[in-house]
């Protein structure tokens, strides 16, 4: 009894002693002036390392921390055990997009937050090991496509192709269901191919996740708007289909309401990266144009912010200037600690409790101005961050040639406006039963961030994965 | 993939296509646009839509080649194909019995306002076309227009033909001469519209214009074509194309005119496939 106790004890010591794995990424100053991937990855020797950290509780938390359920602890003892290819098909087992997630994720919110090495340590890297898991499979070229159940004879239209409209359609087709999938957009992925830039997310990695849904048999239409092109009534009633999954996102850009907004030099977030991520204006062969000025501030303080910041110091021309601009400080910025960090190092400026109230132009209409003012924090407001105030007389002006209005987005209404029936919010949202996606029109499912505003990859998966088990149920009841 | 069914000279520069794109052929309305990429490094460009069969499936698109993109789609023939198009886009056209319509078409905005044209006379309006180009050689559409309008106008710049001067200014002569018109849709360069808003505006009349605005996606998701109307920012692409013309802040649409001009120059240093071949050849 006392050896074992002893030996338990020493296992656990041993267990302790690894820290958690950095995973290793390219200098900064070398990486912000291209678009290859900043991380690079963990070799197997790291992954293995890191999955030794894991202790394999007997009650997991990272499970319930992950929106769509991943089976954690049993794929990360599979890489402990060097089957790489099969901790992928583990976690594909609930997950369509891994390699995908493994990258874009904000696990330190979910799945590692929970974990119990974070109370006396730091967490496992469960994200870091899953895209490593996934790159493995992929690279070795062992990703296996599911076996599919003899066809149902049902037939369901996936409107939109981002995370939530794929793995509605994966988790369909491994139903027996026929899908077909409908893109407004010339390639598939959504948000992952037109706003997540390439450094942080490669596109061919990307495709290679999404093929699956392909080789499985769905039927894809590119370049077809719903609610112009053809309408949800006409899919239901004249095109043969029995439901209808809306994962159309939430497109519309805001801006800041602000005098100047329209001065050649303002675009919105979507229109920069759109221009650079999905017409690939950063490559030579392609011909969309760009265009970043000299000294460029980015308002906002999200993901999209950062990535916009990120990606105007790449297309920029050596010198270029970039600016966050943000009327909060640092500790309320909505993106992750490590794209704040990443953005931080390879030399973003940071303006923070700064307020733009104008933007100022030549006479010929061009930027060459934002003024601001500044901002101290208040209480906490409706968000629960400290609510900023203006600091009365502070107003400045900095120098600024382009300006990018990272805000957030809305839904579109391309749908609701064609569709009497479906119920929304007065944002535009579209109302759904939580639990199962379905909206107020019968056959008609929806879920990611035209229903929740803005959101993660994850979360949109999340709600992909439950209505697809519930238009499984409607399909067969 | 769409193929190019027919391919028309209307004059130099600017050619009629025929193309297939069944689901837009049968769903699209005037005044509504697409946004074609005609090769994988291309970008996304928004042209109105012309025409359509939807028994056969066809759109009908009028382009003036002008900067790379359109001098390379003026380049391809019957045949060749254009590899995405999706539409159909923006809103349709306000098409009621308004009673006398004047419709102001210039340069190539004459292909833009047929459609237009075709739907008031159908409405049941006293069409009044004003067809507008530079000189002879550019006037398009007349016949087609000639049969659709109740009185067909031509100007041109340098008087070679028609009327010597604007679309314009014969519509303020008119209205100078107490003739009844009830409402205006002017459709061309942006002075030109301007030009026609500011005709019509003492004298009240209705008045909407399309604006061919800088795009990406056509979708409401770039917000590159932004527009002041009145104390609103619309976008051109889900809330127009067309907008009341006296609300239009055309002063901001002529500055955003030249933005891309650089880059343009710049790739108009690329050579054209067909001269590439040629050079092969």
């Amino acid at each position: 009894m006392a050896e074992r106790s002893k030996k338990r004890s020493r296992r656990k010591k041993k267990k302790e002693r690894i820290p958690r794995q950095p995973m290793p990424v390219r200098p900064a100053e070398v990486r912000n002036k291209d678009f290859t991937e900043v991380a690079l990855g963990f070799t197997p020797e790291l992954a293995q390392k890191e999955a030794q950290r894991c202790i394999q509780c007997a009650n997991p938390e990272c499970i319930d921390g992950c929106p769509v359920a991943i089976r954690i602890p049993e794929f990360i003892q599979l890489i402990v055990d060097g089957e790489f290819s099969a901790a992928a098909q583990k976690i594909k087992e609930t997950n369509t997009l891994p390699a995908v997630c493994g990258r874009v994720c904000p696990q330190e919110e979910q799945c590692e937050v929970v974990c119990i090495l974070g109370k006396i340590d730091e967490p496992v890297a469960i994200g870091r090991l899953e895209r490593f898991a996934a790159d493995y499979e992929r690279e070795q070229g062992d990703v296996e496509i599911p076996e599919l159940p003899p066809s149902t004879g049902k037939k369901v239209a996936v409107v939109g192709s981002g995370p939530a409209g794929i793995t509605v359609a994966y988790e369909l087709l491994r139903k027996g269901h026929a899908v077909t999938v409908y893109e407004a957009l010339h390639d598939l992925g959504g948000v992952l191919v037109y706003g997540i830039p390439e450094f942080r997310l490669p596109k061919a990695i990307v495709a290679d996740e999404i093929d699956t849904i392909k080789k499985m048999g769905a039927e894809i239409k590119l370049n077809m708007l719903i609610g112009k092109t053809r309408t949800v009534d006409e899919l239901l009633d004249e095109d043969g289909f029995d439901a209808v999954f809306l994962g159309v996102g939430a497109g519309l850009p805001w801006f800041l309401n602000i005098p100047g907004e329209n001065l050649n030099g303002v675009s919105s977030a979507n229109e920069f990266l759109t221009r650079i991520n999905l017409m690939k204006a950063y490559r030579e062969e392609y011909i969309t144009p760009v265009k970043v000025g000299k000294k460029v501030a980015v308002i906002g303080a999200g993901n999209v912010a950062m990535d916009a910041a990120r990606s105007a110091l790449r297309v920029g021309d050596e010198g270029t200037e970039v600016s966050i601009v943000y009327r909060r400080s640092r500790e309320q910025m909505p993106a992750r600690e490590e794209e704040i960090h990443h953005a931080e190092e390879e030399g973003i400026i940071f303006r923070l409790l700064t307020n733009p109230v104008r933007i100022l132009g030549d006479d010929d209409g061009y930027v060459n101005g934002l003024e601001c003012i500044e901002m101290e924090l208040g209480e906490p407001d409706d968000s629960g961050r400290a609510r900023p105030i203006p600091i009365e007389g502070s107003e400045h002006v900095l120098d600024m040639d382009t300006v990018i209005v990272a805000l957030g987005t809305s839904p579109r209404t391309f749908i609701s406006d064609t569709t009497p029936d479906l119920e929304t919010s007065k944002w535009g949202n579209y109302i759904v039963n939580e639990e199962t996606g379905a909206t107020s029109k019968p056959g008609v499912f929806a879920g990611g961030d035209i229903v929740t505003g803005s959101a993660t990859v994850i979360l949109a998966m999340g709600a992909g994965r439950d209505a697809a088990k519930a238009i499984d149920e409607y399909l067969q009841g | 993939m769409h193929k190019i069914l027919s391919k028309e000279k209307l004059a130099p520069k600017i050619y009629r296509f025929t193309v297939e794109a069944p689901p837009i052929a049968s769903s699209r309305k005037p005044g509504q646009f697409v946004v074609l990429r005609e090769f994988e490094e291309g970008e996304r460009l928004p042209f109105t839509i012309v025409d359509s069969d939807p028994e056969a499936g066809t759109i009908d698109l009028i382009i003036q080649a002008a900067g790379y993109s359109t001098q390379r789609l003026c380049a391809l023939d019957a045949g060749d194909t254009i590899l995405d198009i999706l539409g159909p886009l923006g809103k349709q056209t306000d098409i009621e019995n308004y009673g006398t319509v004047a419709c102001v078409g210039g340069g190539v905005g004459t292909a833009v306002i047929y459609p237009i044209v075709k739907a008031m006379k159908e409405a049941g309006n006293y069409v009044i076309t004003l067809n507008g180009a530079r000189s002879e050689d550019f006037v398009i559409l007349e016949e087609e227009l000639e049969e659709v309008s109740d009185e067909l106008i031509v100007t041109t710049d340098d008087g070679s033909y028609g009327i010597e001067g604007f679309g314009s200014t014969v519509l303020q002569k008119m209205l100078e001469e107490g003739r009844e018109i009830d409402f205006v849709v002017a459709i061309g360069p942006v002075l030109m519209m301007r030009a026609v808003a500011e005709v019509t505006r003492p004298f009240d009349v209705g008045t909407i214009a399309s604006l061919n605005a800088l795009m990406v996606d056509g979708t409401g998701m770039c917000g590159g074509c932004r527009v002041t109307v009145g104390d609103e920012v619309k976008f051109a692409c889900v809330d127009g194309p067309e907008f009341d013309a006296h609300l239009v802040d055309f002063e901001e649409q002529v500055a955003k005119l030249g933005y891309y001009h650089e880059e343009e120059d710049e790739c108009r240093m690329h050579k054209l496939p067909h001269e590439l071949e040629q050079e092969k050849a």
